[in-house]
């Protein structure tokens, strides 16, 4: 038996293939900034109000500003090209890139599999995340678990940052980690960890609720998946421009 | 309020066929469905269109409609320009019968490889206790009218026919996550989801939560537990390690 | 001729909603070859469209509750027409069949302590329904059909063939059931894919295919409900019993037209929602009849208290039963205080707060929604009576299920007697669950005490076959779907809610010259998938039962249950212990009367004496 004879890829009429271009040109644009960035290697701290920008935080490496390295300088300095970033990176990358949003996101817009629903993606052949590299997305919780950590970092750091006073650069920090702190708590693999593994509910009323909160987040994962990451660069951005002192930071208190 | 609307219906069988126009009569307040009947009634008596209740409760007339699937009950012309040329096509991965009318035969296939509901075998009838909170879970993958839109718009098998041996499609993981979550279900299913039911060729693209008539969240609240669950099962690395040292397998 | 497909089994089952189902499922258990045969892809029977729930004496939210409350209540909804005897084993084995289905998977909603929950509903006396939202049907259907999944996996595990004991044909209509002598020998019927005609060999066959909605423009029913099981078991030489009660549920939505008829659940009534005329009046304060009168709360202050204290109020009147709500609708309605579409407003938004209406009606809030643009939680519906359940049916065993024919079993809605003159909404789906099962007991005891199987003649196949093939053999006849058109407009309109014997004289003099036109009924195409074709043989069943409601109408000269007459419009004790027989006469039918059976008298002490007096003799109550 053989399927209906329809030749055209889709019969879909509407501009379908606009959101999988939008996302792939958001995407392609924040990774330039931020690969730009990570490799400026400089102006990621504002001495004078303690600003750090969250692509450097934690600081972990011995060509940081000594000021900006809250946590110390465990590591010798990078060779070559290297910045500090690039200690982290491979753990915010790799909880965004694993994340169930992005991955719907760069599957369908980078990769067309499929571009958008009912339109037939390019490829011959499909294995999913059978096998690797791909396989590798279940590593999620993992990054998961290490996000938490660097979120814990920027909180740490904008904590920090309000012993000087208080200036525009303070609460953008604040919203910041606000987004990010909502992001990674919106994550489906925290939601399981947070209760969704249980079969039971009713044995475990806290974690139910628990659940419950992590569930009314996670409904606006992709939102606050593209709000965190936008913020973190407008962070970065003002940050960088305040260090280069492009601009100065707008104070209210000292 | 009536207008003439143009159609463009698919037609033939597995030797063959292709879009026919029709130009018929569309009434305030009326659905896709209603339209086909129009057809069948005055123009086209041997209109193959599967339906059944009307009111999308059965999901027996799923079809696609401008290239989306859709059920025909529920699509209601008002959503369309009356200039527009509406075009009807039968769901795309499953074989022919006839005109709109699909062999939806994989679906049952797969519905008996999912093994069925196992309770304690202690407890007796009317001895059944549950809390509404642990019921709700799998209550919501109830919900499903078995449509089969969500199996027909996943790419996995809607552009991969290879893949049909292998994969169950999203309402029979979905099945198998009700299964999981059932607060009395013995067996174990984490495995099977992954092994048996090819979970892993998911890539939570969501197409299938996009098309669901019922509005379930097939992808965040079946499928990616489910991935979460084969993650503690199979690819949390210190089980792995754990099952390497001692030799547990 | 292309070589005919046969196929042999033990036990036949004809449809596959839950009466159908549970049917097969009792007759494999039996260790029976068993087959379903049904229309519709499997699982999309219309029992999908029940909502409201399962009616059983569980007692979970109000422990008072107990089988005798139930048979009580399901005798005075059916205004003491029922077959007792079926009434009674329904109000005792509902609760058994209902926990059966948690064994098989089912999830209902639950109560605070772990147990089945249950609402109220129109008749019943204490909240009995189970239910899953107002979505009960389908995790009836589910659950079975998920039973027999099991089924036969156990027996793929033991033949290696998944369909060894249990086979579903779907998408298969019977046109004919096929005789050895007295006794039933086997069906004949096409597959509605290829049009090939397949004959199944059979000593029993268990009818469950539903209703008879389909002869009416206006009803809840769906294309499948064209009284197939009714007219094949007349053609079998079986009787009919009790087909001038039809139920119109009172609650039908009216606009738009193309989902004219279909259903809004009454748990929106059960769950607060009230009807209201266009001027805004709460009217069936004014219909409660004198029966009724110490059981519904006459004020709306005592309506409204019952939601919260249900032991010290009378029920509000919107939960009468369902013949007693169509009525008052449509009388509303005739006398200009209708809706815009023609309906009355059915308002929740006002009593309920939005997620509380969300979370208790989904899917009426879906439906309204998708079909009607309307925000159920902000704005009434508007609704009518629409065409709902056929009271009437096979004459059948109550304990087995078997018809006069031996071999010929009927459960759920084909079946008669177990809801009288008008059926208390949920216990349709218990009676699916309790006579499917009784029926597929029975069917199965019956072939294990067969010593011979009967055979089949070719010539009946023969006949069978030519039958089925006529519309294609008559060129420039009778276009079906013109004729179905004509025949629900005349059903509607002269048989309909409201009855007089000059008009129903009229129905059958144009069913006369209905079936006169059937005769040239011919169809396009070929037998591949023609829903053309399909319906032809449709409208051979559906005039034949039509001709039954229309003539045993015309003669019960009493108002009753689903049965008004303008011309008659009170109950006659007289008539209760009489029931009305449709058989096959002729090319046409014959109605006879026949005596009711008399109540068992421990089933008549459950009654005050003065209730009894509304509907018995002095004769029988002496």
């Amino acid at each position: 038996m053989a399927r209906a004879q329809i030749a055209a890829r889709t019969l879909r009429t509407d501009r379908w293939w606009l959101p999988p271009l939008t996302t792939f040109a958001g995407l392609l644009l924040i990774s330039i900034y931020a690969a730009f960035r990570t490799f400026q290697g400089d102006f990621y701290w504002v001495d004078q109000y303690h600003y750090l920008t969250p692509m450097y935080s934690p600081c972990l490496s011995e060509e940081c500003v000594p000021a900006a390295s809250h946590f110390g300088q465990p590591l010798p300095a990078l060779p070559g090209f290297l910045t500090p970033p690039v200690v982290i990176i491979p753990f915010l990358l790799g909880f965004r890139i694993t994340c169930y949003y992005y991955r719907k996101a760069y599957y369908r817009a980078a990769w067309a599999s499929p571009p958008a629903c009912a339109v037939a993606e390019p490829h011959a052949k499909y294995t999913g995340e059978t096998r690797f590299p791909l396989i590798a997305q279940n590593l999620h919780r993992y990054f998961f678990y290490a996000a938490s950590i660097l979120l814990c970092v920027n909180i740490y750091d904008t904590v920090l940052a309000f012993g000087t006073g208080l200036g525009l650069g303070n609460l953008i920090l604040l919203v910041n980690v606000s987004l990010l702190a909502a992001y990674t708590l919106s994550c489906h693999s925290c939601r399981h960890i947070a209760g969704g593994r249980l079969k039971h509910f009713s044995k475990h009323p806290v974690r139910y609720w628990m659940w419950t909160q992590v569930s009314k987040l996670n409904n606006r994962h992709m939102q606050l998946a593209w709000a965190s990451l936008i913020f973190v660069c407008l962070t970065d951005l003002y940050v960088a421009l305040v260090a280069s002192e492009t601009i100065s930071d707008l104070r209210f208190i000292n | 309020m009536s207008y003439q609307g143009k159609f463009r219906v698919w037609r033939g069988d597995d030797s063959g066929g292709g879009l026919e126009d029709f130009t018929v009569e569309v009434n305030e307040g009326e659905v896709v469905l209603d339209i086909i009947h129009r057809l069948q009634a005055t123009q086209a008596p041997d209109l193959a269109v599967r339906w059944n209740c009307k009111a999308g409760k059965c999901g027996s007339c799923s079809a696609e409609v401008n290239g989306r699937p859709r059920l025909l009950c529920m699509t209601r012309m008002s959503i369309f320009e009356e200039a527009e040329t509406i075009t009807v096509t039968p769901m795309r991965t499953f074989p022919i019968i006839r005109d709109l009318v699909t062999d939806v035969s994989f679906n049952y296939t797969k519905a008996r490889e999912v093994p069925s509901f196992q309770p304690p075998k202690d407890l007796a009838p009317g001895e059944y206790r549950m809390q509404q909170v642990d019921v709700e879970r799998s209550q919501e993958f109830r919900k499903c009218i078995e449509c089969f839109l969500c199996q027909n718009t996943c790419h996995v098998v809607r552009d991969h026919e290879e893949n049909k041996e292998a994969f169950s499609g999203p309402r029979f993981l979905m099945r198998v996550a009700e299964l999981e979550m059932h607060p009395l279900d013995t067996a174990d299913r984490v495995d099977q989801a992954q092994d048996d039911h090819g979970l892993g060729y998911c890539n939570i693209t969501k197409c299938c939560s996009e098309v669901c008539p019922e509005h379930i969240h097939i992808t965040d609240n079946a499928l990616i537990p489910m991935k979460e669950r084969v993650a503690d099962r199979k690819y949390d690395p210190i089980v792995w390690l754990g099952n390497k040292l001692f030799r547990r397998s | 001729m292309p070589e005919l497909e046969r196929h042999s089994f033990d036990v036949l089952v004809i449809g596959a909603g839950g009466a159908g189902l549970r049917a097969a499922i009792e007759a494999r258990e039996h260790g029976l070859r068993t087959a379903v045969l049904c229309k519709s892809l499997f699982g999309k029977a219309h029992t999908v469209m029940a909502e409201g729930g399962i009616a059983a004496a569980m007692g979970n939210v109000n422990s008072s509750d107990s089988w005798q409350v139930h048979f009580r209540d399901t005798m005075r909804g059916g205004k003491f027409l029922n077959n007792w005897r079926m009434a009674e084993l329904h109000a005792q084995e509902a609760p058994q069949r209902v926990w059966e289905l948690e064994t098989y998977g089912a999830l209902f909603d639950r109560t605070k302590d772990g147990r089945i929950s249950q609402r109220n509903f129109g008749g019943h006396e204490y909240p009995r329904l189970a239910h899953v939202g107002d979505r009960t049907g389908l995790e009836l259907i589910r659950t079975l059909q998920q039973k027999i999944v099991s089924l036969q996996q156990e027996d793929f595990k033991e033949t290696g063939d998944y369909e060894h004991r249990l086979r579903v044909f779907q998408e298969f209509t019977v046109t004919d059931l096929v005789k050895d002598g007295d006794r039933i020998a086997g069906a004949f019927g096409y597959w509605r894919e290829s049009g090939r005609f397949v004959l199944f060999e059979a000593p029993a066959v268990i009818l469950a295919t539903g209703g008879i909605g389909k002869s009416f423009k206006v009803t809840s029913n769906s294309w499948e409900y064209t009284g197939d099981g009714h007219a094949l078991a007349l053609r079998a030489g079986a009787s009919l019993i009790n087909m001038e009660f039809i139920q119109f549920h009172p609650t039908g939505m009216v606009w738009p037209p193309s989902v004219k008829g279909i259903l809004v659940t009454e748990s929106v009534r059960g769950d607060g929602g009230v009807l209201r005329n266009s001027d805004g009046k709460r009217f069936m304060f004014d219909y409660i009849p004198e029966v009724f009168k110490d059981k519904y709360a006459d004020n709306e202050e005592e309506a409204d208290r019952w939601y919260t204290d249900q032991a010290g109020n009378r029920r509000p009147p919107e939960l009468l039963p369902r013949d007693e709500v169509a009525r008052a609708i449509n009388s509303e309605v005739k006398e200009g205080r209708g809706s815009p579409h023609g309906g009355v407003f059915l308002d929740v938004s006002t009593r309920l707060p939005a997620e509380e209406i969300r979370r208790r009606l989904p899917s009426m809030h879906h439906q309204f929604k998708e079909l009607a643009d309307v925000d159920i939680t902000a704005q009434p519906m508007e609704v009518g009576p629409t065409c709902h359940y056929v009271m009437g049916g096979v004459e059948v065993d109550p304990d087995t299920g078997s018809s006069s024919v031996p071999g010929l079993y009927a459960a759920g809605e084909v079946s008669g007697g177990m809801h009288g003159s008008n059926r208390l909404g949920g216990n349709s789906l218990s009676d699916l669950l309790v006579f499917g099962r009784r029926a597929g007991a029975g069917a199965a005891e019956y072939v294990r005490g067969l010593s011979d199987r009967p055979a089949i003649a070719e010539e009946a196949v023969t006949e069978a076959r030519a039958t089925a093939l006529k519309p294609f053999q008559q060129e420039g006849g009778e276009n079906p779907y013109t004729l179905h058109m004509e025949l629900q407009q005349s059903m509607n309109d002269l048989v309909g809610i409201i009855r007089r014997a000059e008009e129903m004289d009229e129905a059958l003099q144009r069913l006369e010259k209905l079936k006169e036109r059937a005769r040239s009924l011919s169809v396009e195409g070929h037998q591949q998938f023609n829903p053309g074709w399909h319906l032809a043989l449709d409208l051979r069943n559906m005039l034949l039962v039509s001709e039954c409601v229309a003539r045993a109408a015309l003669l019960r000269t009493e108002s009753r249950g689903g049965h008004t007459r303008d011309d008659h419009p009170s109950m006659d004790a007289e008539w209760r212990r009489k029931l009305l027989v449709c058989a096959v006469s002729g090319d046409g039918v014959e109605v006879v009367e026949k005596p009711q059976i008399p109540i068992r008298s421990d089933l008549l002490d459950l009654f005050d004496r003065s209730e009894l007096e509304k509907y018995l003799t002095a004769e029988e109550l002496a």
